[in-house]
């Protein structure tokens, strides 16, 4: 058997950052496949450069509650575990693709099966959809809404873009919902401008161009933000820049109308159940013996029905 | 662990057992057990009738080896809980009748004897020492430490577990070791490890500046902050962070592997073993404040004002400015006194004494 650990970023000043990553644990301990499983931080404790001298077992998954490839899942978190031998070639990825690798940590002798963040794994688009599906309480929902997946951008980190990116074009390709955008924080398209990105002169344009079956304009728009945790990002300025509120601190209504669009606003996509799966998958990728715990998680988490590719 | 004690024990002195003062072998399908205190055998096949007189020490091994977590250094940790190492069996059941407790941060732990030497614990703040534990909130899953330690008292997130602002008023009463454990564990997380590397002479301490020189990004900064003009400024940090009236780790680490900080490093019964996150953080921003130049600033202060000042820093450093009462005027830190010395003294633009910051404003 063997320990899986979820190693996210944590907060000094927010509680709620760490919470979906106790969560998801909780979810996955009680459906069993590992061990054990042992949540750790880069700003709280147990910290990545202690975390693994609590765990018995002598095989490690680490999965990292990240959103993207970058400075934290390619320098930071194997540089603390002191995955002495770790490169980020190890990972053969172009931004999406990372899958694991397996090290030893080298104050403790431990195998560790470092896997890609849950961000880039293919069944976070399943999580998204299930993100919509919660914010409308909708299982159905697609026809005659659009679906905005809301990132950073590239200003810290280009794969972060990349990998908003590849969840859009996922989910557009599945052809459910009206239209699917990846929009940005930073840089364009912009979150701010959301509802001309749904405009009905779209949805035209894509009914003219045979592209659709009669697709009608996005009077809906959902908007989920790709991020791991709420906090002043999700609960702050998106809303706001959005025109959901003015003030943050008042609140909005979900839906809410903003220039003729209803806006069904789910804040951070890390917080849904359905993560834990994605967690699961990546550690099962990783050759992690989770046995039936994933379909166990799954019926825990709502995700029976997942579409998969 | 479906077999009894005795069965257990007379079947794994085939191999020979020494342990806690008992040692035990078996020859011709007798068990021979010898104690401090006398020497007993009987048939391994029903061994319960020609070993009750050593009872204790046979539930005691039983505990040990089949009940406790075997994770060397939580076995350890257990066992230090009931002075295993100084006392002797007959000894220790009789501290464990009335609850031996031992203190870790501001954790108390009560050891009691439970169902044939089974361990209980009681796990409680050492605040609520001697509180009947059904007059605390009670809790059996420790997950829900997790919420105990988020917030002190005020409300406020803890973002150091081992900051001595545990809140009080709940407990674990009648767990068992491997509950005990987990909760301590999400009270403060990997201390029981780090003690026992420590006790093992494994601990492998990081010193400040192969710490702050590992650092990359936003933090990668701090390093510039050692100058090669010695170590006050950490001295200053540990004094700041790591003193016991801020976090009950030992702080073990120094400036580097040849120079000590003279800052007392605390009395914690866990060590640190490297600069946290939130001293990280927070030598951060001093790098920042630190690079700049002093610069002469004069200022017309009566006495007591200049007293003032410095009751108020005292009194935010020590975090007791929320406690000095509205009508304690005689205190400097009195919220009144310091919105007079504030109208008296500031000009409209917050400068003290109406001297700017930078003269060129
Ligand atoms: S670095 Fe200082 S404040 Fe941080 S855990 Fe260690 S002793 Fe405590």
């Amino acid at each position: 058997m063997a320990t899986l650990v979820i190693a996210a970023h944590g907060s000094h000043l927010n509680p709620g950052s760490s919470s979906p990553t106790y969560a998801h644990a909780d979810t996955i301990r009680d459906v069993g496949g590992f061990d054990a499983v042992r949540e750790t931080f880069w700003k709280e404790e147990p910290h990545f450069r202690e975390v693994l001298r609590t765990v018995d077992d002598d095989e490690v998954y680490v999965v990292p509650l990240f959103i993207s490839e970058g400075y934290f899942t390619e320098e930071v978190i194997p540089r603390e575990l002191r995955l002495e031998e770790w490169d980020p070639e190890m990972w053969d990825s172009d931004g999406t693709d990372a899958s694991q690798a397996t090290l030893t940590a080298a104050d403790t002798g431990q195998t560790v099966h470092y896997c890609g963040p849950v961000g880039t794994h293919e069944a976070m688009s399943d999580v998204i959809v299930r993100r919509a599906e919660s914010v409308t309480g909708d299982d159905e929902v697609g026809e005659g809404f659009g679906v905005a997946v809301v990132g950073h951008g590239t200003e810290r980190n280009e794969n972060s873009a990349k990998a908003i990116k590849y969840h859009a074009d996922r989910i557009r390709d599945r052809d459910r919902f009206e239209e699917v955008k990846a929009l940005f924080m930073d840089e364009d398209p912009e979150v701010d401008d959301v509802t001309e990105f749904f405009e009905s002169e779209d949805s035209e344009a894509l009914r003219a161009s045979g592209r659709s079956h009669g697709r009608r304009p996005c009077e809906d728009i959902v908007v989920v933000p790709l991020f791991v945790a709420d906090g002043y990002h999700t609960q702050e300025d998106i809303p706001e820049d959005m025109g959901l509120t003015d003030d943050y601190r008042e609140g909005w209504a979900t839906p809410e109308t903003v220039d003729g669009h209803r806006i069904w606003y789910s804040g951070a996509v890390g917080t849904e159940p359905l993560m834990a799966d994605v967690i699961l998958e990546r550690a099962a990728d990783a050759g992690a013996p989770v046995g039936d715990a994933l379909d166990r998680v799954r019926e825990v988490t709502g995700g029976a029905a997942l579409a998969g590719d | 662990m479906d077999t009894s004690p005795y069965e257990a024990f007379a079947e794994a002195a085939a191999d020979g057992i020494a342990f806690d003062g008992l040692s035990a072998t078996t020859s011709d399908g007798q068990v021979e057990v010898t104690t401090p205190e006398t020497s007993v055998t009987a048939p391994v096949s029903a061994p319960r009738g020609g070993l009750a007189p050593v009872e204790e020490y046979i539930t005691d091994w039983f505990f040990w080896h089949q009940h406790a977590p075997q994770a060397e250094d939580r076995w350890a940790f257990l066992r230090w809980l009931e002075s295993a190492e100084e006392r002797s069996v007959p000894d220790r059941y009789e501290a464990l009748g009335d609850g031996h407790t031992r203190s870790w941060g501001q954790l108390a732990v009560t050891v009691t004897l439970g169902e044939g030497g089974e361990r209980r614990y009681d796990l409680r703040h050492e605040a609520d020492a001697g509180t009947p534990a059904a007059e605390l909130t009670g809790h059996d899953d420790p997950r829900e430490m997790r919420d105990i330690v988020e917030a002190d008292e005020r409300g406020r997130y803890r973002p150091l577990k081992t900051a001595p602002t545990l809140v009080d008023g709940w407990v674990f009463h009648d767990i068992d070791a491997a509950t005990l454990l987990e909760a301590i564990e999400y009270c403060y997380p990997a201390t029981v490890a780090n003690w026992h590397r420590e006790r093992e002479g494994e601990l492998d301490i990081s010193h400040w500046r192969e710490t702050m020189e590992r650092q990359t990004g936003i933090y990668g900064v701090i390093q510039t902050w050692d100058r090669g003009e010695g170590h006050d400024h950490v001295e200053w940090v540990a004094e700041a962070c790591c003193a016991d009236s801020q976090c009950l780790k030992r702080r073990e680490w120094q400036y580097d592997g040849e120079t000590d900080l003279s800052t007392d490093g605390g009395d914690g019964a866990f060590p640190c073993r490297e600069p946290c996150s939130v001293v990280v953080s927070a030598a951060r921003q001093w790098t920042k404040l630190e690079g700049e130049q002093s610069r002469t600033y004069e200022f017309e202060l009566t006495p007591s004002e200049k007293e003032q000042l410095e009751a108020l820093v005292d009194a935010v450093a020590d975090g007791r400015a929320a406690e000095i009462r509205e009508a304690d005027l005689y205190d400097g830190a009195n919220r009144y006194r310091t919105r007079f010395l504030r109208a008296k003294l500031f000009d409209d633009e917050g400068n003290l004494c109406g001297v700017p910051t930078s003269p060129e404003e």
